[in-house]
This record gives structure tokens, sequence and C-alpha cells, in this order.
């Protein structure tokens, strides 16, 4: 196998760990923002957490494996990523932390101030991170300034550009209706209907802001002078993606629907990948200080290494991961009885 | 303000947080997976309740580690990049085979434990609980072998061209001997917090007399647990300190105060040096015990920390190699005081499991005093650390790059400042949430429980709308 060949793979391998993620952190991030304002007491809530009650935490490893690959692949890109997004990982870490605590915290005492305050950390903390790796993956197709030692020079306010922001807002958005069509398909009563008469609502929310972004798109990154890859029809098929979720909302089939909106998230991340391609960091300072597959990566030796753990273990925790939606397939039902705390 | 001091604290803190509740995850896992095997072998009710009550706690700890430990993975890129960049090739790849291999299956099954209950088959469900305590305790190998490296680094070349460190034997990055006694040594140390975890709550009810049933089969099966583990602690560390005069003289002649070399070498009870740590002032010392205590002879050679430092700066240059003695020296003295009261209290513990409270002795009167003994093993545990990683100061890879050159160039010192604060104060809030938690459910025993889990608990978790 020629390096090339294993810096490709290790490129392609990072981009579908973070689809991963998006695609199953996106609806319990989105189950998540939902809760304070969809629960109407609290056996609807817990109700509503317990649909994401059993994956959360599995979810989020395809951050934390995502983040490990890209140590380990193409340790400059994790270097520079991390330090220059430096303040703006800290807010995300803080969100991921409140929240992964309220999943255990919440219900653990009977006060309704005190389960309040956990419903707000689980919204905060599913928000607040969704925001940011919207703003993030915007910034990566856009670039941003690097210095010829591999180090962002830019700050906190860089990130927090319109093209950036509108990708965090989109982001938002996207993971809105990716949670409420899961909940769709996971609760019963009163508690689905109140989430099914949302969907409209938030649909229309997100074809705006995907459009925008579309166009945003073609005018803040070079995908269209990118010749590496030209993502082509990609774009386009994600937005025929959402539009489909529309008709399947409207038809009332969500398992149809959500389909749809992953099949959304993933062509969105597969073009900022392509846009990015052969480039992890693209560097506005100078086209010439991009960190790239190539002067980013890890020895071949690490990365054949690597990608013989990865051909055995990828697959064994895909097929327990998927086995583990298939035991909790069942819709959560809103009753004390049968709630699991 | 020094990056360099302000990510030290960072890092400091936030590794010190993260590993006050890994201990507990990977003892009590093993804990309970034993108890829910009883439950599905004998069907025995009092096993069930064993299994939920000592779960809940384990839950409760086990988000903690959780979400502590995600801010580790990440922080080594944001505060330590250079270091990243350096080591990236070796480094990274334990922390992704660890996310892969052992994350997943712990959080996985995980919330196939907490939700399952009532829907996998018993089966099933039990193997759950000994993959989470499989996959916590793989997450400490895989963790430990990239801190191996740091320790005592192998497998590896330094590419003349890039600057940077190349893995080019990964069986021996996996195989480091440092690694596998960091392992064992950590390990056991697991299984004495959980035994010390669940003999201090087990004596709290047996004073009060509650639940007397399930807390003396909890106690008699932690008191034998606590022994076993406590032993081989000891022989493992003993073990350590030798492997200390091979691979890092340095860290070992620090522990031990030891200015000059000397042969056959003496152990120091009580040293004080001056504020500085650089200075002695006053010790008492045994002769002979050192020496025994690192080759098992009374007569082997323990190089002194001058001796070190000398060879270190014709090694390496010129330049501070001597770590901050007045932290190595006590933090050993720390887990070594733990440890010797840890091993009077196990063997009483065990002793009152022998005589099977017999009735005159069914009010043992130390009984009382193994509570606040919880606190013991989370001392020794923090301060091993604290040892284990002070003393390969000033180096952050042993011999390789020094910690100052590992720090991250693009962060502003006023957003580590923020962050070291912001990290701080949030998780005191969040440890103060967790005790409170702990206690709570730790106290009201196990009816809580188990109601809890499977109707709405009326005055602990209210159904009230
Ligand atoms: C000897 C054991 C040990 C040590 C030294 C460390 N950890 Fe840890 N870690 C665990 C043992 C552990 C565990 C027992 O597996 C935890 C604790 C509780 C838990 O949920 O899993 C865990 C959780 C945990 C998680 C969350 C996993 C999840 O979401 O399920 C991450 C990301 C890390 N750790 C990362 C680290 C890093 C980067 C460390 C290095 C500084 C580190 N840990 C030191
Ligand atoms: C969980 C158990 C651990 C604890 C309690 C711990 C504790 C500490 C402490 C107290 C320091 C500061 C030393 C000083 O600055 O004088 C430190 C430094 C450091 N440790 Fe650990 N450590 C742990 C595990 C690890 C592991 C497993 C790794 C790597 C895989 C690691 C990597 C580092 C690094 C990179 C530093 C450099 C920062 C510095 O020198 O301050 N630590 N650790
Ligand atoms: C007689 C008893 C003990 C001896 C001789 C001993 C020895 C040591 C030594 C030499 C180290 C440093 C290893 C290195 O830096 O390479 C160490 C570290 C450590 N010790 Fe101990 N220890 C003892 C008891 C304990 C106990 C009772 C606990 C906890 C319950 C404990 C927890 C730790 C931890 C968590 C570390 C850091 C991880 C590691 O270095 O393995 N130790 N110990």
């Amino acid at each position: 196998m020629t390096t090339e060949f294993l810096q490709i793979l290790w490129f392609i391998l990072i981009a579908v760990l973070w689809i991963g993620f998006f695609f199953l952190e996106g609806f319990d991030f989105g189950v998540g923002m939902l809760l304070p304002f969809l629960g109407k007491n609290d056996h609807e809530r817990r109700a509503i957490i317990n649909t994401i009650g059993p994956h959360w935490d599995g979810n989020e490893v395809w951050l934390i494996t995502a983040g490990g690959a890209t140590f380990a692949a193409f340790p400059h890109w994790y270097a520079t990523l991390f330090s220059g997004f430096y303040p703006a990982l800290f807010f995300l870490l803080v969100g991921l932390i409140i929240r992964g605590v309220a999943f255990e915290f919440r219900s653990k005492d009977a006060n309704p101030k005190w389960r309040s305050l956990w419903d707000w950390c689980i919204f905060t903390g599913s928000a607040l991170p969704a925001l940011l790796l919207g703003v993030a993956f915007a910034n990566f197709s856009k670039g941003m300034p690097i210095d010829a030692d591999m180090q962002y020079t830019g700050d906190l306010l860089t990130l927090l550009n319109p093209f950036g922001l509108l990708g965090g807002l989109v982001t938002v958005a996207i993971f809105l209706l990716h949670g409420i069509i899961f909940l769709s398909l996971k609760t019963e009563g009163d508690l689905l209907e109140r989430a099914a008469r949302q969907a409209g609502k938030v649909w229309i929310v997100v074809i705006v802001l995907t459009a925008l972004m579309l166009v945003a798109t073609y005018a803040y990154t070079d995908i269209v002078r990118q010749l590496g890859i030209n993502p082509g029809l990609v774009p386009i098929a994600s937005m025929i993606a959402i539009l489909l979720a529309g008709l399947f909302i409207s038809r009332r089939q969500y398992g149809w629907a959500f389909a749809m909106t992953g099949l959304t998230i993933a062509l969105t991340l597969i073009t900022a990948f392509m846009i990015m391609f052969p480039r992890v960091m693209i560097s506005s300072t100078n086209p010439e200080y991009s960190l790239t597959i190539y002067n980013a990566s890890s020895s071949p030796y690490t990365l054949t290494v690597m990608s013989i753990v990865a051909l055995i273990f990828v697959p064994i925790v895909l097929a327990y991961q998927i086995w583990t939606y298939y035991v909790f397939r069942q819709r959560v039902k809103a009753d004390p009885k049968t709630l699991t705390y | 303000m020094d990056p360099v001091v302000l990510s030290r604290w960072q890092f400091a803190i936030t590794t010190v947080y993260h590993f006050f509740f890994v201990p507990l995850t990977l003892g009590l896992g093993w804990f309970v997976a034993i108890l829910q095997t009883q439950y599905y072998r004998t069907g025995d009710e009092t096993y069930k309740k064993m299994t939920k009550f000592w779960g809940k706690l384990f839950l409760i700890n086990f988000s903690m580690g959780v979400v502590t430990g995600i801010v580790l993975e990440f922080q080594f890129g944001m505060n330590w990049s250079e270091y990243s960049r350096y080591v990236g090739d070796i480094f990274g790849a334990p922390l992704a085979i660890e996310a892969l291999l052992a994350f997943f299956l712990e959080s996985t099954f995980l919330g196939m434990w907490i939700f399952g209950w009532e829907r996998l088959p018993k089966k099933v469900h039990l193997a759950s609980i000994w993959l989470v305590a499989i996959g916590s305790n793989l997450s400490a190998l895989w963790i430990l072998i990239a801190n191996g490296f740091m320790q005592h680094p192998v497998g590896y070349v330094i590419n003349e061209t890039t600057g940077r460190a190349e893995l080019v034997d990964f069986f021996a990055l996996i195989g480091n001997p440092k690694a596998w006694l960091f392992f064992w040594h950590t390990i056991t140390s697991g299984f004495a917090t959980a035994a010390f975890f669940v003999l201090g709550i087990s004596a709290w009810h047996l004073v009060r007399k509650q639940n007397e049933d399930l807390y003396k089969k909890s106690f008699q099966l932690a008191a034998i647990i606590a022994v076993i583990s406590i032993t081989l602690v000891g022989l493992i560390g003993h073990t350590q300190g030798q492997e200390l005069v091979q691979t890092q003289p340095m860290k070992m002649a620090s522990i031990e105060a030891l200015w000059e070399t000397e042969q056959p070498a003496s152990f120091s009870i009580i040293t004080i040096g001056d504020l500085t740590g650089k200075n002695l002032v006053w010790e008492w010392r045994i002769p002979y015990a050192l020496s025994f205590i690192a080759c098992n002879n009374f007569s082997c050679e323990i190089r002194g920390v001058n001796e070190i430092q000398a060879e270190y700066e014709a090694l390496y240059g010129p330049g501070d190699y001597i770590p901050l003695m007045v932290i190595t020296y006590w933090s050993f003295r720390f887990m070594f005081g733990a440890s010797l009261i840890m091993v009077a209290l196990a063997f009483y513990a065990l002793y009152l499991t022998v005589r099977s409270w017999p009735e005159k002795l069914s009010h043992p009167r130390w009984l009382k005093w193994m509570v606040p003994a919880i606190a013991l093993p989370y001392i020794a545990n923090s301060s091993g650390w604290i040892l284990t990683e002070t003393g390969r100061q000033p180096w952050i890879v042993q011999g390789l790059l020094k910690t100052e050159q590992g720090v991250s160039t693009a962060v502003s010192p006023a957003w580590i400042l923020a962050t070291l604060l912001g990290f701080t104060l949030l998780y005191a809030a969040l440890m103060a949430a967790d005790i409170y938690l702990l206690r709570k459910y730790a106290m009201a025993g196990p009816d809580a429980a188990l109601q809890e889990s499977e109707d709405s608990a009326p005055e602990l978790v209210g159904g009230q709308d």
C-alpha cells in the first residue's frame, strides 16, 4: 500500500466518523434542544430523555473517536485545529459536560428546581455544541488564517464570521428537525402529536437556511476553483433530500423523513470534506500554508497499524451499535409505570 | 502569565479530577457484575437488590468519569499542541484504539444495562455489565500504554528531517513494561478503591442495623477483595520502585530525597528540606532499607540526585533536571502511609467476616472507622499520580521533549487562564452535586435504588407533574 493510499484512506475514515457522529448525535442534540419545550410534565420529559437514553453516550464516542483518529493519523491537523479553535472547544466541552451529567443526575432528586436546572443543562449542552460544530465545519470549508508554521493566527471572532454563523444556524436547524422526526418515531400519544405538529414549521426554517447556505457556499469557498474533486451534484442532492423530507413529513412517513434528514446531514458533510480535500486545514493567509493529508500525516507505519486495527474493529462496533437500536426500537410511553429513570 | 505554568495547572487539575472517578469505575464495575451473576445463578432477590444498589452508585460515579474524560482527550491538542505534533505518530495510536476498542464498548453496553432490565434477555443483560467492566479496564490499559511511552519511550526513532518521533515497533509500544506495571498497579488500586467504598458504606448501614443481610454480604465480598487487592497493589508498587531505579533514576532519588549516591542506600522516614525543596535541612533515615526496597538486597547502590543531575547535564545540556522534590517526596509518603492503614483495615474487615459476626461481635467497635476510610484509596490514587507525573518533570516525554517545549503556541495565556478558572469552577460545582447524590443514595439504602427504576418512588424521584 502506498503512503498516499493510506493518507486518503484515513481522510475518508475520519470523514466517515464525523458523518456518523453528526447523523447520530444530530438527533440526540435535536431531542435535547426540544426537551424543555415539548415535554409538558415530568413524565413526558423523562420519556423524551429515554428515547435517547440508551444511545447518547455511544453516539458521543463517535466524536471522541474522530478526535483520536485525527490525532493518530494526522497529528498536525489535530494540533493546529485543537489549539487554534481553543476558545470554541472550551465552550463545546462545557456543553458536553453539563449535558452528560444532566442525563444521569436529573431524575435523582424530586425537587422541581433541581430537575428544571438539569433540563436546561441538557438544552444548552445540546444547542451550544451543535452551533459550534456547525461554525467549525463552515470555517473548515471556507479556510482560516494559518501561518507557515501550521499555526492558527486568528481568534474566536475570526471563526464567528457570517458564513461560519450561517453554518452554525443550519446545523442547529437540521439537528432540530432530525430530532423532531426521531421523536415522532419513538413516542406515542400526545407527545407524538405535538412533535409532529412542529415538524412542518421547523422544516420550513431548514429549507430557507440550507438554500442560503448553498448559495453562500459558492460565494465563500473555493468550491468552484477546487480542482481536486468536484463536488458536482452532491450539494444539490442534499438539497433534494431535504425537500423530500418535507414531503414525507406531510405524509406522516417518519421513517422515510428520518432517512432523508440523515441523508441531508451526510451529504452536507461530504460536500465540506470534498471542498477540503486534499487539504485538511485550508489557509486563507496563503494557500501554500494549508495543511494537507500529505504534510500533516503520520508515518506510513502508524497508518498501516491503525488501518489494520480499524479494519477489524470498526465492523464490530457498527454491528453492536446497530443492534442496540434494534433492541430499543419500540416507542417510549410517557407512563410512570414503564419508564426507566 | 506563563502559558506553560497555566497549562500545567490546567492539565494537573483536570486529570486529577478525572482520576478521582476512574478508580471506582474500574473496580466497582466488576463488583456489580459479580453480584448480578450471583443473582442470575441463584435468583436470590437480595443479590438483585445489591446489584441495583451498588449499580446506582456506580452510575452516578461513571457519568462524572465520562464527562471529565472528554476534556482530557481534547486537551492534548488544545494545550499541548507542540507535544502532539512531536509524538502524535506514536501517542495518537493508543488513544484512537482506546476509543474504538474500549469507549464504544463501555458506553454502548452501559446504555443496554441501564435500560435493559426488563427488555433484554437475562443472559444478555448480565453480559452487558461484564462488557462494561471489561471495556473500562481495557480503556485503562490503552491510556496507560500512551502514558507509559511518556515515562519510558520505546519502539520509536527520531526522524531527522521532520524532527518528530516516529513509531517503528508497535509491539514494543504495547509491550512496554512500564505500561504494564502502571496497568496492574492501577487496576488493583481500582479494586482496592471499590472495596473500601463498599466496606465503608456497608459499615455505615451495619452500624445502624439496616438491611443487615444485604450489607453483610457486601461487606464480606468487599473484605476479601480488599485484602487481595491491597496486597497486590503493594507488591506491584514495590516492583515499580525497582523498575524506576533503571528507567527513571531521578524520580526514584527524588522520592527518597537522596541527594548523594549511597551504597547501601538508606530509606528516608522524614526529610525536611527548605522551601525550594532543593536543599536539605534535617533528616532521619533507616540504613539499608532503600537498597532492599529497590533491589531486594541490602547492598546495592542507589544513585543520588546530584550525580544524576550532573550526568543529565552532560547528556542533555545545561538545565535543571530535578523535579519538585517536596511533591515527589511527600506524595509518595501519602500513598505509602495510606496503604499501611488500608492493609490494617482490610485484615480487620476480613477478620470480622471470618468470625461471621457472632452475636457478641454484632456491634464491632471499630466498624464505624470503615466509613472515613473510604477516603484512603482516594488519597493514595491522587498522590500516586501526582508522584508519577511530577516525578517525570522537567520532561513531558522522558529524555526526549521537555514540558515547556510541548505547550501550544497558538493559544493566548488569557484564554488558558480563563478556561483554567472555568473548568475548575464548573468541576467544583459538579463535584458538589455528585457527592450530594452519592451520599443521598448511599444512605437511602437498597429500596430507593430498586423502586426508582421500576415505578416512580414517590419521595425520591417524584411522580409529580
Ligand atoms: C487508569 C485508568 C484511566 C486513566 C489513567 C485515564 N482514564 Fe479516561 N476513563 C477511564 C480510565 C482512565 C475509564 C474507567 O474507562 C472511564 C472513567 C469512567 C468512565 O466512564 O470511563 C474513562 C472515561 C474517559 C472518557 C469518556 C469515555 C466515554 O464517553 O464513555 C474519555 C474521552 C477519557 N476517559 C479520556 C482519557 C484521557 C485522554 C486520559 C489521559 C490523560 C484519561 N482518560 C486517563
Ligand atoms: C488519570 C490519571 C492521571 C493523573 C491524576 C495525572 C496527573 C498529572 C499531574 C498532577 C500533572 C502535572 C505535573 C506537573 O506539571 O508537575 C500531569 C502532567 C501531564 N500528564 Fe498526567 N496524570 C494522569 C494520567 C495521564 C495520562 C494517562 C497521560 C497520557 C496519556 C497524561 C499526560 C500528561 C501530560 C501530557 C502532562 C503534561 C502537563 C504537565 O507536565 O503538567 N497523564 N499529570
Ligand atoms: C506499599 C504500597 C505501595 C507502593 C510501594 C507503591 C509504589 C508506587 C510507585 C513506585 C509509583 C510510581 C510509579 C512510576 O512512576 O513508575 C506508584 C504510583 C501510583 N500508585 Fe502506588 N504504591 C503503593 C500503594 C498504592 C496504593 C494503596 C494505591 C491506591 C489505592 C496506589 C496508587 C497509585 C497510583 C494510582 C499510582 C500512579 C499510577 C502508576 O504509576 O502506576 N499505590 N506507586
